[in-house]
């Protein structure tokens, strides 16, 4: 095409307007796919927080607040489930495992979470991750303790450390159970869920440091039991907080609900993770959009930055224009010339953006994976980020279009005669 | 038919009411002109109908017997580029090409002064010839447009005009940014270029100087009768 190599000589005359422009849009495009990449990595990352669950059993309550309290670790239940309901529901010939939890408990912050040793077998994460341990095991003896991640990081934690459990999960706590020290058996590895925040016990063992309280109230002195004794007792537990359910089969899952549902011995409730956990996530949905909405004016920003450069250049342009008209360029030669300057500018900041979007997310994304355990995705452009480079290719074209238009009128109405 | 014929052309602008140019007729068979005029006499109007870059509101504008009128502005654009050269006042080249591109970008608007020239590394003989004709160095040929001195611009002006030998050479105040010595030199080597190629030339300008080598000298305050309408252009031109 004849005008093209006008076209790149023209760009390449003004490089430092050009190069600006195709930065200006260079960096909106970048913004626009990091925002778009991350917002998918969280969205992936929050998704991915429970797998492998089919129902979470709880206490009559919101569906959002059972799922805040037995996956996300935030607030507390309201009510628990008793260990003759559990042990029932459990006996069902649909159910594959059953994992309890009992909260309540927390050391120096970090949520205490009372389980059985299946927890580590069944509960799974950002699809089918399994949780595996980076030193030590398991649970063997009632005071031993599982640490997630960032409580080993945190707190300087290896296995064989003690602790101690604090009652309650408020800050201050209601008091130590210091007559009762654990000990650290296992710490898991890093899975960016709360699992990294939380100490995993045996469910016993919540029952054993309980087992002399009196409504809620630490031992009077010469009632205390000490943690030898309390080997010796029948810790099983009164009542639950929650429980992790697997169906032999998924389909399932609805009747099981139902059947939950409407347990007639207790109230309780049944939800299916990824009901409540879409039902959380649309409460964040406003951050979202908002970044989304940020994003956008910030790619405006930029096409009205190269629209305005463009007709900026104009007038310095007349002559040059008036020159090509005579020499035989014909009015819309003029216009092409100015559109396809706008659209290599914007395909040359579309590159780059590209460029700077996944070249900043395959360097960063295994900090980020580690630190806080976001996993951005680096592959192919997704189908919605296509459509938004599609959307600002276009747009790129069009803000070409109004300086081109009035160059195109202009060199009309100049003809061959511009005297400045 | 010659170069140019005009046939009872008016022009007027839109929205106006009077017409600022009206020619019967006249034409340009071959040969040289010497158009002069006061400022606002209708030069301009009257050299962007003969290019085509602007309409008559009545009348026709011939180019080589081809009557504009009849034709859509592209095809206008390419009646142009294929039959006429331009050297105007100033700022001639586009200046972030060089002298070489600046030269043989008619060529890039006609098929048919390209076919005359010639493709590939015959052009560039063409180029290094002109340059050498209008005693310009051969060194310039790569150099950016905006690195020459306007004396040197000019010269590649009529190297652009001439390339690929048009039928009519237009040079709007070609010499009004050059001093008198370059001046000379510019009109002598325009008129021998011109000559060469047997092209007809209009040259516009309002130094009357100049007149003394063309074949003929008209006033466009005789040939626009719009202009009697205009009575202080004709008592500017009577003194």
């Amino acid at each position: 095409m004849k005008l093209f190599s006008l076209t790149l000589k023209s760009i390449l005359n003004r490089r430092l307007t050009a190069s600006l422009c195709a930065v200006c849009i260079a960096m909106s495009v970048a913004l626009l796919l990091l925002v778009s990449l991350i917002r998918q990595g969280a969205r992936e990352s929050f998704f991915g927080t429970v797998s492998g669950v089919d129902l979470i059993v709880g206490a009559r309550t919101g569906g959002v607040n059972l799922l805040l309290y037995s996956v996300f670790r935030i607030g507390a239940a309201t009510n628990n489930i008793s260990w003759e309901s559990y042990k029932d529901i459990s006996q069902d010939s649909e159910i594959s495992w059953i994992v309890p939890i009992s909260l309540g408990d927390s050391h120096r912050g970090f949520r205490v979470i009372g389980t059985d040793a299946s927890y580590f077998d069944h509960l799974k994460f950002r699809g089918d991750n399994k949780l595996s341990f980076s030193t030590g095991e398991k649970f063997n003896d009632v005071f031993d303790a599982v640490v997630g991640a960032d409580v080993a990081q945190e707190l300087g934690y290896q296995v064989g450390s003690n602790i101690i459990l604090t009652h309650g999960v408020s800050a201050g706590g209601f008091g130590e159970h210091g007559d009762k020290p654990f000990r650290v058996a296992g710490v898991l590895n890093k899975t960016g869920t709360p699992i990294d925040r939380s100490i995993h016990v045996p469910l016993e063992a919540i029952t054993a440091i309980h087992v002399d309280w009196q409504n809620g109230a630490p031992p009077k002195d010469g009632e205390a039991v000490s943690a030898q004794s309390a080997r010796e007792m029948n810790l099983t537990p009164a009542s639950i907080t929650a429980a992790f359910v697997g169906l032999k089969k998924r389909i399932g899952v609805f009747k099981m609900q139902r059947f939950i549902n409407n347990y007639s011995e207790e109230a309780l409730m049944a939800v299916l993770p990824g009901v409540a956990m879409t039902e959380l996530w649309q409460t964040v949905n406003t951050v979202e959009v908002a970044l989304l909405a940020v994003t956008a004016m910030v790619i405006f920003a930029g096409l009205v930055a190269l629209s305005s450069t463009l007709l900026s250049t104009l007038n310095e342009r007349r002559r040059e224009i008036a020159v090509l008209r005579a020499v035989g360029a014909s009015p819309s030669d003029v216009f092409i010339l100015l559109v396809s300057e706008a659209i290599i500018l914007t395909l040359v900041g579309l590159i780059i953006g590209i460029m700077i979007a996944y070249g900043g997310v395959f360097v960063a994304e295994p900090f980020l994976e580690a630190r806080f355990g976001l996993a951005i995705p680096v592959g192919m452009p997704g189908l919605s980020e296509l459509r938004y480079l599609l959307i600002i290719f276009i747009a790129g074209v069009l803000s070409g279009v109004l300086p081109a238009y009035s160059a195109y009128r202009r060199s009309l109405s100049d003809g061959l005669s511009v005297r400045i | 038919m010659g170069a140019v014929e005009i046939r009872n052309l008016t022009y007027r602008w839109s929205g106006s009411n009077t017409d600022v140019l009206s020619i019967p007729a006249w034409s340009l068979d071959s040969g040289s002109v010497f158009l002069f005029g006061p400022s606002g006499s209708g030069k301009s109007t009257f050299i962007g109908l003969i290019a085509g870059v602007m309409s008559p509101t009545k009348g026709d504008v011939y180019i080589n017997g081809i009557n504009l009128s009849s034709l859509s502005q592209s095809a206008r654009d390419r009646v142009r580029a294929d039959n006429i050269g331009f050297v105007f006042q100033q700022f001639n080249l586009i200046p972030y090409l060089s002298v070489k591109e600046n030269i043989l970008l008619p060529l890039q608007f006609s098929e048919k002064r390209r076919s005359r020239v010639g493709d590939g590394k015959v052009q560039i003989e063409a180029v290094r010839r002109l340059l050498a004709e209008l005693s310009l160095p051969d060194d310039l040929l790569d150099r950016a447009a905006i690195e020459l001195s306007v004396g040197q611009q000019q010269r590649v002006a009529i190297a652009r005009a001439l390339i690929g030998e048009p039928s009519l050479i237009i040079a709007d105040e070609p010499t009004s940014a050059l001093d008198a010595d370059t001046r000379d030199a510019f009109m002598r080597l325009l008129f021998a270029e011109v000559r060469k190629i047997k092209a007809a030339l209009i040259f516009v300008s309002h130094d009357r100087s100049l007149a003394s080598g063309f074949d003929q000298s008209i006033n466009l305050l005789d040939i626009n009768k719009s202009a009697e309408i205009r009575p202080e252009f004709k008592e500017s031109a009577a003194i």
